[in-house]
């Protein structure tokens, strides 16, 4: 196992690093070789290099005492991120040789404070899935159970934190890309306020839902990516340079954190005394699986034993996030994925005859089935005559979704319940029934719509056949409660051990495959 | 059947900012191909646009000057269509709510006062070019080149009501457009580079019919003779269509200057779906009363209000009002001018700066500014015929010669050297006066018995002793008295 799966959590391996016990180098050299010898498929591009190059300049900052928080910490990041050095595919045979000029702002960020990049992560292409499942380079295995997807759009994220292979990692989430894979691999990971984490260097999906978010083991190491992270960019038009009058800027996360922690701790046995969790019955529904509503249930009785209210709150419109999310996110990927036409970059077909076959042959081959088929619905409800019926009635939708929400969190403070309906399905699944793997995002989708934070950790495991198989309790919060979700996610993880679970012998069962 | 012509323009103004619409690359025109094109014009994937500011403070200053209302939230949308030169496969523009809504422009058709009504005016990005013809393969195939140096150029397109008559009118009006944008200082109005593009709506109908007739819009014109001659060409080909019993369809055509002809280019039927939407990575457009305000306080007084104030304040005519305040460098000279002169000289002032300082700017091809005649100098010159020491005719041949840079501007130097300074010295006049009357006695006698001819006759002979130099006014004043006493 890589040297840093020996350290608690991120302060501690920083305090090693900072004491000299370990070097950046020496930690990256583990990761690396843990990486080489995984057959989760976690990784699409790694280059030693590159990774031992940051590695030694992290050490060199350890030296001259110009270290950052974030320095020799080993983490990868989702190739749907932008990377000067590795390419950058987002699991599309589209991308498959591209190498971006620039680096993503959270790429760059996370660098700026020392993190040393082990490469890219799989993902669904164009991050287009709930199972990792649509990467045009193999599914990723789930690290609990091989035979399991291990969620997606960032699967490949989820699944390198859940094997250990980095100490965090970064992802994007659309409609639930980091909370399901969080969920499915027992990890946790948050998707923060949309506007708060800029989009430069994202392949966009859909631009108006799009927001990254780390994965890690702990709610304090999403704290320790999160803060850095986050905060305004001039290149990013829909970064917000203030939340709620306070500026958007790396240290806002970090001091509601901490507010919201000593506020904690006035009420010694009782923490949450006060804090009122609002459970939707919506929730709750026929569809959830038995293993996966126990599972989180146990998890609302922890957080009454640490003092909190739970009420009852309802979201009327909980199912029509499905329709609406999946009316406005294909259609904003169906234009932003038109720039993908094998003119300037990216895969070009071998023969035609002319241009319009240049482009149409070079689409046709470059892009997978999921993303055709969100191109064409796209397409579709964006054309003249159906733009009302769909893609407008779907905006409306959204804002009545919007409304639940903010009525919702007017009586509570946060909502729970559950991030998937039921725990991860098996490789190959849904393979006839793409419907089946929309209708599981259910509870994701709605505050994606939204704009919402919210978090996923790990909460229990499934029952029977799935016994091996993560469940994760979601916890959504108001605008920009980014710091209070992971203080309240943090007297959770204290007061159990689900997130220090790992998977028995992963690497060992990998290579049996 | 008599016809009634009905034109609309769409105008594409390049707003003159240093960087794009929703980039930092520069908008300089020439630039190697592809050599001002960066990640977002390219349309990298992770790359996104920020709208700059400066285009839609240049869209502000247009609204106001026309009498608009400026958007206080506007919309930029998604118009999705593939071709190579357009990176993105979509161009952001506005659509349904677009930045300018309304106002109008006055101008003159002739010496006709005009207003045509401004239907709107959006902020959009340019495309870049696809080059044909240019480029050969190793194989030496023909091959189509790229070039994005152009693409996310800002454009404001400046649509108006169907409110034009004729050719002219529409003429009229793209000039005192032009001539706006360029006094606003929004747009280099540089039309062989592009940066004022005019697309024509039209159509025809009988004289008297409420509906308009089916239009057809003419796009690629690049100068105004040639918009007025793709109107006119397209207008006939309407007519004579309707008149063979066919009917006009709805389609874009291509002016052909070559050819003099336009030509179907795409008709209604295969015209794209554009799936416009509202751009998702753009928020909505919103602009302050205080932002209007700052844009108001720092605008150059407006043609209009100038033109009314060169009437009131100089005395000028409606008509010569307005051509001085058609340009900005023009009419601050024409004021520089006028105060260099005492007051009442305005009028000799502008009919030097609308004659014979345009004629000559006209016949070098000189802007204004590169006139070599200054204001200061022009004032001296209009000053020495007012004060009598040159004839109006002669300042002409003075104007002339300190055009052509001699003297140094030094007026009277000039004047000097054309040895055409005028005599005014009554006692010098009445010399000649008295030498021209003892010489013709004989023309002496036919005055004094009645002849008025012979006045004249001495007039002559006394203008040609002095060589043309004698004060006309005195002569006439000297040589009375001496035949009258």
């Amino acid at each position: 196992m890589p040297l840093h799966t020996e350290f608690e959590d991120i302060a501690s391996l920083r305090a090693a690093l900072a004491a000299r016990k370990i070097s950046a180098r020496e930690l990256a050299e583990s990761a690396l070789a843990a990486v080489h010898a995984s057959e989760l498929n976690a990784f699409l591009h790694v280059d030693p290099a590159l990774t031992l190059a940051e590695a030694d300049r992290a050490d060199q900052s350890l030296r001259d005492g110009s270290a950052g928080p974030l320095t020799g910490i080993p983490i990868a990041h989702k190739d749907a991120f932008v990377t000067r050095g590795w390419r950058s595919t987002a699991g599309s045979r589209m991308l498959a040789d591209y190498t971006s000029p620039f680096d993503a702002t959270v790429v760059e960020r996370l660098a700026q404070v020392g993190a040393v990049s082990l490469g890219k992560l799989n993902c669904d292409e164009f991050a287009m899935g709930s199972g990792n499942e649509n990467s045009a380079f193999g599914a990723v295995r789930n690290p609990w159970d091989l035979r399991a997807v291990p969620g997606g759009s960032s699967g490949g994220s989820a699944a390198a934190v859940a094997a250990g292979l980095a100490m965090a990692t970064t992802g994007t989430d659309t409609g639930g890309s980091v909370r399901q894979p969080a969920a499915l691999c027992g990890v946790s990971g948050i998707k923060p306020t949309y506007g708060t984490v800029s989009r430069f260097g994202i392949i966009a999906f859909g631009s108006s839902l799009d927001q990254a978010g780390p994965l890690a083991r702990s709610s304090r190491d999403l704290l320790e990516l999160l803060d850095p992270m986050s905060g305004f960019d001039e290149r990013d038009a829909t970064s917000l340079d203030a939340c709620d009058g306070a500026p958007n800027a790396s240290g806002r996360i970090r001091a509601d954190f901490d507010r919201a922690q000593a506020a904690y701790d006035q009420y010694g046995s009782l923490p949450l005394k006060g804090i009122r969790i609002g459970v939707p019955d919506e929730f709750f529904g026929p569809g959830i699986a038995e293993d996966v509503a126990q599972a989180v249930e146990a998890a609302l009785a922890v957080y009454e034993s640490l003092g909190a209210e739970r009420v009852r709150v309802s979201l009327p419109h909980t199912e029509l996030a499905i329709p609406a999310y999946y009316v406005i996110a294909p259609a904003e990927a169906s234009t932003n994925l038109s720039r993908y036409d094998g003119v300037r970059y990216g895969h070009r077909t071998a023969q035609y005859k002319d241009l319009a076959e240049m482009t149409a042959k070079s689409r046709a081959e470059g892009f997978g089935a999921e993303v055709q088929r969100r191109i064409l619905i796209g397409t579709y409800v964006l054309s003249h005559g159906y733009y009302d019926a769909y893609y407008l009635q779907a905006q409306r939708v959204r804002r009545l979704i919007a409304d639940d929400f903010r009525q919702a969190l007017s009586q509570c403070d946060f909502i729970m319940g559950p991030v998937t309906p039921t725990v991860a399905k098996d490789i190959g699944e849904h393979r006839d029934d793409p419907k089946a793997d929309w209708l599981a995002d259910v509870f994701t989708l709605g505050v994606s719509l939204a704009g919402l934070p919210a978090m996923s950790i790990p909460c229990g495991f499934g029952q029977g056949a799935n016994a091996s198989r993560p469940v994760g309790l979601h916890i959504i919060g108001r605008y920009f409660d980014e710091g209070r979700l992971l203080a309240t996610a943090d007297r959770f993880q204290s007061a159990t051990d689900w997130h220090r679970r790992t998977p028995a012998s992963a690497e060992t069962q990998g290579k049996s495959q | 059947m008599s016809w009634e012509i009905v034109i609309g323009l769409e105008t594409h103004v390049q707003l003159s900012t240093e960087s794009k619409i929703f980039s930092g690359s520069s908008t300089r025109f020439g630039a190697a191909p592809n050599t001002q094109a960066n990640v977002v014009d390219m349309a990298l994937p992770g790359s996104l646009p920020v709208l700059n500011r400066g285009a839609v403070e240049r869209a502000i200053r247009f609204g106001l000057a026309v009498g608009a209302t400026i958007a206080p939230r506007s919309i930029f949308a998604r118009k999705n269509y593939f071709y190579p030169d357009l990176p993105k496969n979509y161009q952001i523009s506005q659509f349904e709510i677009p930045v300018v809504q309304g106002g109008s422009l006055t101008f003159f058709l002739g010496e006709e006062e005009r207003t045509v009504a401004l239907t709107r005016a959006h902020l959009e990005e340019d495309a870049g070019k696809s080059l044909h013809d240019e480029y050969f393969l190793p194989d030496g195939a023909p091959a189509s080149g790229i070039d994005l140096n152009r693409t996310g150029t800002p454009l404001l397109e400046i649509v108006t009501e169907p409110d034009m008559r004729s050719a002219a009118e529409a003429v009229a009006y793209a000039r005192k457009l032009h001539s706006l944008v360029m006094w606003l200082g929004i747009c280099d109005g540089n039309m062989q580079e592009g940066s004022f593009r005019v697309d024509a709506n039209v159509s025809v109908r009988p004289k008297g019919q409420a509906e308009y007739g089916t239009r057809a819009e003419v796009k690629n014109v690049n100068s105004f003779r040639f918009l007025e001659r793709a109107i006119q060409y397209e207008v006939r080909r309407q007519i004579e269509l309707i008149e063979d019993g066919g009917t006009v369809v709805q389609e874009t055509r291509l002016y052909d200057a070559d050819r003099d002809e336009t030509r179907s280019m795409r008709s209604k039927e295969d015209a794209h779906d554009y799936r416009y939407f509202p751009d998702p990575d753009l928020p909505p457009l919103v602009i302050s009363q205080a932002w209007i305000d700052e844009v108001r306080a720092g605008m150059p007084e407006l043609p209009e209000a100038q033109r009314a104030r060169f009437e009131s304040q100089y005395g000028l005519t409606a008509y010569d009002a307005a051509q001085l305040s058609g340009d900005r460098a023009v009419s601050a000279y024409f004021e520089q001018v006028a105060a260099a002169l005492p007051e009442g000289q305005a009028k000799p002032a502008a009919n030097w700066v609308m004659g014979e300082v345009s004629a000559a700017l006209n016949r070098d091809e000189l802007s204004i500014a590169q006139a070599p005649v200054s204001a200061a100098v022009l004032a001296r010159l209009i000053a020495r015929i007012a004060d009598g020491t040159i004839s109006t005719k002669m300042a002409r041949e003075v104007f002339g010669s300190l055009w052509l840079r001699e003297h140094g501007g030094n007026v009277d130097a000039a004047i000097a050297a054309k040895g055409c300074g005028q005599i005014n010295d009554s006692g010098a006049i009445g010399a000649m006066v008295d030498e021209v009357l003892a010489a013709n006695p004989t023309v002496v006698e036919e005055y004094r018995a009645g002849k008025q001819k012979a006045f004249n006759s001495l007039v002559g002979q006394i203008m040609k002793a002095a060589r043309g130099k004698a004060n006309p006014t005195q002569v006439n004043d000297l040589l009375r008295e001496r035949l009258d006493s």
